[in-house]
Order: C-alpha cells, then structure tokens, then sequence
C-alpha cells in the first residue's frame, strides 16, 4: 500500500446518504479478474444522468469526495472503493461509514474521514458554491483544513500507522508467526477441516 | 465477570492482543467465491507468498454462474473469472465445488449443510451475507479482498471488538409471519444503519422457538442493518441440525464439542451497548416499498408519503406514489432463491401456496434453490414438480437473481416480488424494481399478480 501523509485538492459534493456498493459499481463490473480499470465505471448508472454531479466539468479533477451519512453500505465489494480511487479520489468525507466498505478503504490507502453531521453539511455547501474551492485532509494531524476552516477528525490509531507509513499488514501479521503457531497447536481437536483437493503437480 | 456470547467466542480466537493494536483473530474457516477472491490470488502470488491453511477454506461457485445452460451460458467474462478460481484452487491445493458438483451452491448455503459452520467457530468470507452463520452461534462476518488475501496468508485478521447488540423477540410470531418478516420488521424499525459496525445477539423464546433456516434468515439480513455480525447461541435445535452431517465431529469428538458448545451462551448480567425490544405477536408480513430493506410497511399498508429526499428518490425509483395500498401494486416478475431464502424449508413454504394454483398469466416466476443438495432434496419430494405445474421456472443452484451478475436479472422497468435481501436501485438488473418479501408471500404475490395478503390469499398453505 501507497503511504498517505497529506492530500490537498479540490471537493466533489455527492449530496446523498445511504450511497450503496452497489450504486457506487454495479455488479456487471465485479467480473473482471483485475484490481485496475474500474474508475470509468464509478457510479454507473447515476453517471448517465448529464447533471450528475461528477458529471460536472467543475468538479473534475477533484480528489476528496464529501458525501452522506452510511456512505458504502451494502455489499463487501472492494471495488467499490477501487473504483473511487482508480477515479482519482484520494479521500472520501462522510459523517457515517458501511463498515465493510470503510475497512477495504482503509486496506487500500483511499483514506475514509467521520466527520459530524453539520461540519459535513458546511464541506458540502462551500463545494457547491465555490468547485475550485480546495481542502486540505492531513493524517498526521488528523484535521481537514478548507475555507480557513479547521476540523479535528478521530481514527483507528493502528490503521493510521498503517496508512502513513504505507505497511504491508501481511508481512506485519507474519513477524507473530510464532504466536500463530503456537495457537493452532492448541486449536481443539473437534474443529472442521476440509479434505484437501489434489495439489498441483 | 460476565461475558456476552460474542466475547467468549471472540476470547477464544485472540492470537495476540497488545495495548493500542487491534486483536490479532484467528479464523476457523474461511469460504471463498469466484468474485471478491481473483485479486487476491493474484497478489499473493505477486507476493512470493502461499496459502497457509487450504484445508480451512473451501471455494464453491455461485455469484456469476449461469443458473440454466451450464458453464456455456456464461459471458465470456464471467467464464475467466470461474477459470480463474478453479486455476486458483488448484494452485493453492483449496477444495472447490465447482459448477456441476453435487456440494455446487451459495456460499452461505453449503456451509451449514456440510455441517462445516459450526457454534464457537470464526467464519470468514469475502461476501457481506457471511452473518448468516452466526444462526450456529459463530462470529461470522464479511470481509474484502484485501483481508481476504490477509486470510489467505495468515489464518487471521486484525480486528477490534465490535460493540454489543441485543435484539430480543418475545412471543410466538403470528400465522403467515415468517422469519424474514421478523427481520424485515427489525429493519423497518431501527433503519438500515442502526447497527453499524455491531456484533448482535438475537434471543428470546421468538428466536429459540425458529428453525436452523429461520435463524440462519434472521442472521443472514444483519448487515441490511449494518451490523458485522448477527448470532443466536446455540441449543438443542443447532446441535439436532448438525448432527450426522458430512463435516461434523463424530464419536467422541462429538461429544467434546457439545460439552463445549453448551457453554456459549451470554452470562447472565454480562453488558450490552443497548437491547432493542419486539413483540413477535405484533409483527405482520413485512414488504418493502422503496430502494433499501428499511423503507418497508405490513403488507396490509399504503406507500407512506416521503419523510425525506433520499425516500422521494427511492419513490421516483420505483415509480409508486404515496397513498396507494401495497396490495395494488402489480407485479411482473417473482424470484424465490439467495443465500437469504432459498433453502428447503423457504421453498416448501413456497410450494403449501403453489398446490393447486397457477400464476398470473402476466407473470413470470423462478425459484433458484441455494445448493445443489436443496435442488436434490426439493425434487425427491416433488416440489420441483408443484412448482413447475404451477408455471415456476425450476433452475439450477446460484446466487441468480439476487444480484443479477448472471443471466438471470430483470429488464428496466420490470417490478419482481423478490426473497432476496436487497432492494437497492439496479440490484436486480438495471433499472429492475425490487420488493423484498418472504418465499410464501412471494408465491402468493405470484398467483395473484399483485402484492398480497398470503394470510388471507391463501390461508390453507399456513
């Protein structure tokens, strides 16, 4: 995963709560087999609508998506978040989060910020008045900066080690090897395993 | 000191737990599907790294397959990522029940009727439907791709605990009222993120009194409401259910367990973050009106006027106006099937309305059984045949079209009286129009051609 420190750009407004996984990427892209090439498809069949507001030629380029509350609920897909930040976005603003979503994106390094409900509405409005207005979402300071206005944001402690220092929790989970052996070798005896298939040869 | 269910379970599966870090969580099991899992194949290999336990995951496929035609009826896309997982497993050394198997079905079917889910366990899967195996008495939650190649390569997860629910029912629920009205009721009643990010305990003698198919329902929609995971403790009903099945311990093994398993159970005075009440005795058959499982009403009500923007979208969406009784809404197309209502009991509730009836001559209707086994045990009792002579069509094991990333999906415009757990916009099929409701609703809504009372519609299946 790509290190996230500081993203300092333009904010696209998405004024809509309970945006679903499946709004975000409709199930007919889930079939690809690669992780890439999903931003085209990000918000499908809202996007045909002409005066969809990522449709908008002032708000592309923008990099922080600032939406409604239970943003990414519904299906476990990570293309939803892959298909956000293939688009170009590297922050997504939001007073609530699906929980499955908010954790694939902080796996993938597209930073998911819990804001409360009134400061949302003020990133919101100032977005659409004002589309070259930019916005500053620092990790290290856990603030959101725009219009001269400052904002403090709480999250995980771990995932935000994680994310600014761009680790790999694979190889960070194997450096307790030890611990995880020691843990099967005390697993009951009872516990369901499944007769292996026929390795490769 | 008092442990709630979930706490007992979860103590159990710490590996390493430190000031400041999430838990380090080990999983019993973890179930793989062809669609959330290429990805993370790819990358693990990319990362010089290999599956660390293939006997602890097992792969089937269910999302993108075909439920009529075999492999051949699959697009081209859909085909590479089945060929993708089959040339995964064998890499990795992962059992597969592939398309054609006798184990083939969803996920969240085929794991239970292994005997594969069982109470105390932690059970994984890249799908949000993964609380359904929380009716054992498991923690059981969905994941992404990338935990699902953390899985893979470690056994584990790094979570944090999530918070306690209750959700206690009392009473016996009333004729005609199902399992899915309970849960759908539930929904109506806290809206679909009322409990975000939770670990929920459903209880009560409403709960106890329901079927292994009933809970498994019930704990299936949790993340409709944003819960991570839903469970019932297990009891006689679990342990009768799991007895005798292919992956259940035997002999003294067995025994072992059920010593072990008579133990999860919530301590009394252990501390829930908040209990929701219900009285089952107050629920009706619930059908949803609008675009997610919380804009619902009783069957016996009217599209309510819309208290909000995201309800006057849902309202347009759906073409409805508000005023109008649910009973006149007509229907085009009815779908019984999903990991939520498709196993042999949802279909033998289907099939008590079927007998004797036809379906509207406007509709047309399939059932999707959940598994390869279900379909078997649905046509040795003839329920195939009750099913097709009513006009049904009778498919083969899959997802289907609860999510439509198959053949199977509605065409723009087309209204479906769906068993399914989603009523998102375009869930179906772009711009398919969805109302969630029970498998015997359904089978009424599908003679009739219209939502309807199955209580008064047909009194006799009940």
């Amino acid at each position: 995963m790509e290190a996230f420190r500081r993203v300092q750009g333009r904010l696209a407004p998405l004024d809509r709560g309970n945006v679903d996984t499946d709004q975000i990427i409709p199930k007919q892209f889930l079939k690809r087999i690669e992780r890439s090439g999903f931003g085209p498809f990000l918000f499908y069949d809202w996007a045909k609508d002409p005066d969809f507001v990522l449709n908008r030629p002032e708000y592309r380029g923008a990099v922080i998506l600032v939406a409604g509350p239970n943003f990414g609920c519904g299906s476990s897909r990570e293309h939803a978040a892959w298909s956000i930040q293939d688009a170009g976005f590297r922050v997504v603003i939001a007073p609530s989060f699906g929980d499955i979503f908010h954790t694939n994106a902080l796996k993938i390094g597209l930073l998911p910020v819990r804001l409360p409900e009134a400061s949302v509405r003020r990133l919101m409005d100032l977005a659409t008045e004002d589309p070259s207005l930019e916005a500053t979402v620092d990790l290290e300071t856990q603030t959101v900066v725009a219009a001269g206005i400052r904002q403090d944001f709480e999250i995980d402690s771990f995932a935000r080690e994680c994310l600014l220092n761009g680790w790999d929790d694979i190889a960070l989970t194997l450096r307790h090897e030890e611990a995880i052996v020691a843990f099967e070798a005390a697993r009951p005896s009872w516990l369901p395993s499944i007769p292996a298939a026929e390795p490769a040869s | 000191m008092p442990r709630t269910l979930t706490q007992k379970i979860w103590d159990e599966h710490v590996v390493r737990s430190a000031e400041g870090e999430p838990d380090l969580l080990y999983c019993d099991l973890h179930l793989v599907h062809e669609v959330t899992s290429p990805q993370a194949f790819e990358s693990l290999r990319l990362g010089g790294r290999r599956v660390r336990r293939p006997e602890l995951t097992l792969a089937t496929m269910d999302h993108n397959t075909p439920t009529r035609g075999g492999r051949a009826a699959a697009d081209g896309i859909g085909r590479r990522q089945l060929d993708a997982l089959e040339e995964n497993c064998r890499w990795a050394g992962i059992r597969l029940y592939p398309m054609g198997s006798r184990h083939q079905g969803i996920v969240h079917v085929i794991g239970p009727e292994l005997g594969l889910t069982q109470p105390g366990m932690v059970i994984v899967c890249g799908d949000s439907h993964t609380s359904t195996h929380g009716a054992f008495g498991s923690i059981a939650f969905g994941i992404g791709t990338s935990e699902v190649e953390h899985v893979l390569a470690t056994q584990c997860l790094w979570q944090r605990r999530p918070g306690d629910l209750a959700v206690t029912v009392e009473g016996e629920l009333p004729l005609g009222v199902t399992a899915k009205d309970l849960v759908l009721g539930l929904i109506h009643r806290t809206g679909i993120a009322g409990g975000q990010g939770r670990a929920v305990e459903y209880r009560g003698s409403t709960v106890r009194r329901l079927s292994m198919e009933g809970r498994m329902t019930l704990c299936n929609m949790s993340i409709e409401w944003g819960a991570r995971v839903g469970m019932v403790a297990p009891d006689e009903t679990t342990f009768a259910y799991l007895e005798g099945r292919p992956l259940a311990p035997r002999g003294t093994e067995w025994e072992r367990a059920l010593d072990h398993w008579r133990s999860l159970f919530t301590d009394e005075g252990a501390h829930f973050e908040a209990e929701i009440r219900l009285q089952a005795s107050e629920l009706e058959p619930f059908v949803t009106w609008g675009t997610n499982p919380g804009q619902s009403a009783p069957i016996t009500g009217r599209v309510p006027e819309p208290a909000d923007e995201g309800a006057e979208r849902a309202l347009r969406y759906m073409a409805l106006r508000p005023g109008i009784a649910l009973q006149d809404i007509a229907i085009d197309r009815v779908f019984i099937g999903s990991c939520t209502n498709a196993r042999l009991e949802d279909l033998r509730a289907a099939a008590a309305v079927l007998r004797g009836r036809q379906i509207h001559p406007r509709v047309r209707a399939m059932v999707v059984p959940g598994s390869t086994q279900v379909r078997l045990q649905a046509e040795a009792e003839g329920l195939d045949r009750v099913f097709k002579a009513a006009g049904f069509e009778w498919r083969e094991a899959g997802c289907s079209m609860c999510l439509g990333m198959n053949p199977d999906v509605l065409q723009p415009g087309e209204r479906c009286a769906s068993t399914s757990n989603r009523n998102f916009e375009g869930r179906q099929g772009a711009g398919g129009r969805t109302h969630l409701l029970s498998p015997p609703m359904a089978a009424a809504a599908a003679v009739a051609g219209h939502l309807v009372d199955v209580r008064e519609f047909a009194p006799e299946a009940l």
